[in-house]
C-alpha cells in the first residue's frame, strides 16, 4: 500500500478527533457547575491529562520503532544491492539521465547530483503518484533506492524550486514489461507501482 | 476584563497601532498575492513564470516577515506589564523592519529578485540572467536589516526579564522544575516570551550568519560555500522564526482567555516544562527540513524526526489541553475574542497532525516539496496564529469601544451591526480557511508541487477548490481588517 493512502486517512482522523474534543469542550463550556463539581472536573482533567500524555508516549515509542527500525534511506557510504546502477545529474533546467533500459521488478540505484544550484529528483508513477524523491545538491551525491514494480511510463520532476525554468525540469523513465509477463495496455491504476527500498547493503 | 496596566500611553497607542495596522495592511495584501497563485496553479488566471516566482518569493517573505511583526506586537503588548521595556527598542524594531521591507520591494519589483525566501544557496547568485546581483544582494541586505532590528528588541527584552526576575532561566520558572513550590501567578507572559528569546535569538543570529555567507559568495563569487552547510544553517534560522510567531501569539491566549471564561489559567510545573520542552525542540527540530538530503549524516535526520515527533507533546498535552480545560464548563462569554482564541487553539492542535505526518522521514519520502507542506503549515499560522493576532486586536477594540462610551457626551451607535458583521465574518473565514487548508493537503497527498507554476493538469482541481477556500478567506480578512483599522485608528476617548 502507498505511504499516501496511509496518512491520508490518519490525518484526516486525527483532526477529526482533534475536532470532536473541541465540540464536546465547547457544548459543555458555558453548563454552570457547582464548586464541588469544579473540583471534581478539575481533579478528572488531570487524570486524563495523565493519561493522554502517557498514550502519547507509548504511541511516540511504537512510531519511531515502526518508521525507523529500517531505516528509510539507503545506506550512503556502503554498497547497496541494485539491479541497475545510474549516475544522474541535474542542471538549470534539465535532467542528465542514462538511458538504461529497466525492466519491471528491478531495483536502481540512482546516484544522484547537480551542475549548479539545488534542485529535487523526484520520480512520478505512471498513476501520477509521487514514488521516491531525493535532493540534487551541487558537490554533494544521493543515494536512492528503487524498485519498479509495475512497467510503464514514470515522469522525473524536479521538486526544489530552482529559478524560474524549475517546471519545466522534466524527463522519463520507461520502465519496460518483463518478457515472461508483458505489460497491461493502460497503467494498472494501483497506487503502489514502484517501492523504495532501504534493505540493500544494511 | 481591562486591566489598569494594560492600558496603551499615547506613544505606546502610537507604535502599537503602527505594529498592528501595518501588519493587517500587508496581511491582507500578501493573502491576495497567495489567491492570485492558487487562481493560477488552477488555470483560471495565466501569469508568466517570472511573476508567479516573483509574487512567491513576495508572499513568502511578505507573510513570515508580517507575522513576525505582528507576533512581536503581542509579546511587547503583555510582556510590558511584567518587565520594562524601553520604547526606542521597539521603535527602532519598526523602522529598520520597515527599511528592510523597502529594500526586499525594491530587489522584488525593480530587480526582479524571485529566489523565494529561504534565499537557498547557491541559487541567489546563479539566476541565469533572470535577475541581477544587486538585487539578491538588495534582498539580502533588507533581511539583515529586520534580523538586526529583532535582535535588538530581544535584547531588550532579556535585559527587562533579567532586571525583573534575575536571569531567563528564571523567567520561564527552571527554579521550579524539580521541586519547590511553583508560584501559580508566575506570568505565562514572561515564561512564553523567556523560551522565544532564547530559541528565536539563536535562530536570528543563524540567520544573520547565512546572510552574510551568502552575501560574501554574492560580492566575491570565487569564495563558495559547502551547500549543505549552508542549507542546514538556513533552515535552522527559517524553522525557527516561522515557529516562533506562534509562540509569541499564544501569549494572548495565556492572557486574555481566563478573562473571558472567568476560570484561572494558573502556571504548574507540568508548564514550566512544556515550555522547556518547546525551547529545546525549537533549536533541534530543523533537520527534518533536510530528510531528503541523503548526504546528511543519519543522527540528524533521526533528531529531526523525534524532536518532531516530541513537538507535539507541549501542544497537545499543555496549551490547548490547558485551555480545553478553562474553557470546559466555564461561564465564557462567546465574543469575538473569545471565538478567535478558541478558533486558534483549534487551529494549532489540527494543522499540528499532518505536520507530526511530515515529519516522519517515511512520509517526508513522498509528502517533501508537495503541497503537504503549506497544507500544514497554512493550518496552524492561518487557523492557529493569526486568529491569536485578531483576538488580541478585537480585545482592545471592546477596551476602546468601552472608554468611548464612558466618556461624556459621546454616543456610541453601530455596535450591534457590526457584532452582527463579525458573526457572519468568522464563520466565512473559518470555513474559507479550512477548504483552503485541506485543499492544499489533499493536493500534497495526491503529489501535487509547491512552488512550481506549471501545475499538471490533473492537479488543477484541488488548486480550483483551494482557491475557493482562499476567496472566503480573503473576503472575511477584508472586513477584520477594515473593522479593526477603523477601530484602532479612531481617536480615543479623553
Amino acid at each position: 500500500m502507498a505511504t499516501q493512502n496511509i496518512v491520508w486517512p490518519l490525518t484526516l482522523l486525527g483532526i477529526g478527533t482533534v475536532a470532536l474534543v473541541f465540540i464536546f469542550v465547547i457544548s459543555q463550556a458555558r453548563k454552570p457547575a457547582t464548586e464541588q463539581e469544579t473540583q471534581q472536573s478539575t481533579h478528572t482533567a488531570h487524570v486524563i491529562q495523565a493519561w493522554f500524555f502517557g498514550l502519547l508516549v507509548v504511541g511516540f515509542a511504537l512510531g519511531t520503532w515502526l518508521t525507523l527500525r529500517h531505516f528509510p534511506i539507503p545506506p550512503q557510504h556502503a554498497p547497496v544491492q541494485a539491479d541497475v546502477d545510474m549516475d544522474v545529474e541535474g542542471f538549470m533546467w534539465g535532467w542528465q539521465i542514462p538511458d538504461t533500459p529497466i525492466q519491471v521488478g528491478q531495483t536502481v540505484a540512482f546516484r544522484v547530483t547537480s551542475r549548479d544550484v539545488n534542485h529535487d529528483f523526484a520520480i512520478y508513477g505512471p498513476d501520477g503518484n509521487l514514488v521516491a524523491q531525493t535532493q540534487a545538491m551541487p558537490e554533494f551525491y544521493n543515494k536512492l533506492l528503487v524498485t519498479f514494480d509495475t512497467p510503464g511510463e514514470y515522469t522525473v520532476q524536479c521538486l526544489e524550486y530552482c529559478g524560474v525554468g524549475h517546471g519545466f525540469m522534466r524527463s522519463t523513465l520507461t520502465v519496460a514489461a518483463d518478457k515472461a509477463s508483458p505489460a497491461p495496455a493502460g497503467t494498472t491504476g494501483t497506487a503502489s507501482t514502484a517501492s523504495t527500498s532501504a534493505a540493500g547493503g544494511q | 476584563m481591562y486591566p489598569a496596566d494594560e492600558a496603551l500611553s499615547g506613544p505606546e497607542r502610537g507604535i502599537f497601532n503602527a505594529y498592528m495596522v501595518t501588519a493587517l495592511v500587508a496581511l491582507i495584501l500578501f493573502m491576495m498575492v497567495g489567491l492570485t497563485m492558487r487562481l493560477h496553479e488552477a488555470h483560471w488566471i495565466q501569469l508568466s513564470p517570472v511573476l508567479f516566482y516573483e509574487l512567491l518569493t513576495l508572499h513568502g517573505t511578505g507573510m513570515v516577515g508580517i507575522t513576525w511583526l505582528a507576533t512581536t506586537a503581542v509579546m511587547w503588548f503583555f510582556l510590558r506589564k511584567y518587565v520594562t521595556l524601553h520604547l526606542w527598542a521597539i521603535v527602532t524594531n519598526y523602522v529598520l523592519f520597515a527599511l528592510g521591507v523597502l529594500c526586499i520591494l525594491v530587489a522584488i519589483f525593480a530587480g526582479g529578485y524571485a529566489g523565494l525566501w529561504t534565499f537557498l544557496y547557491p541559487l541567489p547568485a546563479k539566476s541565469m540572467g533572470v535577475w541581477p546581483p544587486w538585487a539578491a544582494e538588495l534582498y539580502v541586505i533588507g533581511y539583515v536589516l529586520i534580523g538586526v532590528g529583532a535582535l535588538l528588541f530581544y535584547l531588550d527584552a532579556t535585559a527587562g526579564i533579567i532586571n525583573r526576575y534575575g536571569s531567563l532561566g528564571r523567567g520561564m520558572g527552571w527554579q521550579w522544575l524539580f521541586g519547590g513550590t511553583v508560584d501559580p501567578n508566575h506570568p505565562k507572559a514572561v515564561i512564553a516570551s523567556s523560551g522565544v528569546i532564547i530559541a528565536n535569538s539563536l535562530g536570528i543570529i543563524a540567520g544573520e550568519v547565512a546572510l552574510f555567507m551568502t552575501l560574501v559568495n554574492l560580492f566575491y563569487p570565487d569564495i563558495t560555500l559547502n551547500p549543505l552547510v549552508a542549507k542546514n544553517v538556513i533552515y535552522w534560522f527559517g524553522h525557527m522564526v516561522a515557529n516562533a510567531t506562534i509562540y509569541m501569539g499564544v501569549i494572548a491566549v495565556y492572557e486574555l482567555l481566563p478573562r473571558y471564561t472567568g476560570k484561572p489559567y494558573l502556571v504548574s510545573r507540568p508548564f514550566i516544562w512544556a515550555w522547556l520542552v518547546t525551547a529545546l525542540y525549537v533549536i533541534v527540530v530543523f533537520p527534518h527540513h533536510l530528510f531528503m538530503d541523503f548526504a546528511q549524516p543519519r543522527w540528524l535526520a533521526v533528531t529531526g524526526q523525534i524532536a518532531s515527533w516530541v513537538g507535539g507533546f507541549p501542544v497537545f498535552v499543555i496549551t490547548v489541553y490547558g485551555a480545553l480545560v478553562n474553557l470546559y464548563r466555564s461561564q465564557i462569554r462567546w465574543r469575538m475574542p473569545a471565538l478567535l482564541l478558541v478558533l486558534a487553539m483549534f487551529g494549532w492542535a489540527a494543522g499540528v497532525v499532518p505536520a507530526i505526518m511530515d515529519g516522519t522521514i517515511r512520509v517526508n519520502a513522498v509528502m517533501h516539496n508537495t503541497l503537504w507542506v503549506p497544507g500544514h503549515f497554512h493550518f496552524y499560522m492561518l487557523i492557529g496564529m493569526l486568529p491569536m493576532v485578531l483576538a488580541l486586536l478585537y480585545h482592545q477594540l471592546g477596551r476602546l469601544e468601552q472608554e468611548r462610551a464612558a466618556a461624556p457626551g459621546v454616543t456610541v451607535a453601530g455596535g450591534r451591526t457590526l457584532a452582527c458583521l463579525d458573526r457572519i465574518g468568522f464563520p466565512v473565514f473559518f470555513v474559507g480557511a479550512l477548504v483552503f487548508v485541506l485543499a492544499f493537503l489533499y493536493g500534497g497527498q495526491s503529489g501535487v508541487a509547491r512552488r512550481m507554476a506549471e501545475h499538471w493538469e490533473t492537479w488543477t482541481a484541488s488548486d480550483g477548490v483551494g482557491a475557493i477556500g482562499a476567496s472566503l478567506v480573503v473576503l472575511a480578512m477584508l472586513y477584520f481588517v477594515l473593522r479593526l483599522c477603523v477601530g484602532l485608528l479612531r481617536r480615543p476617548a479623553v
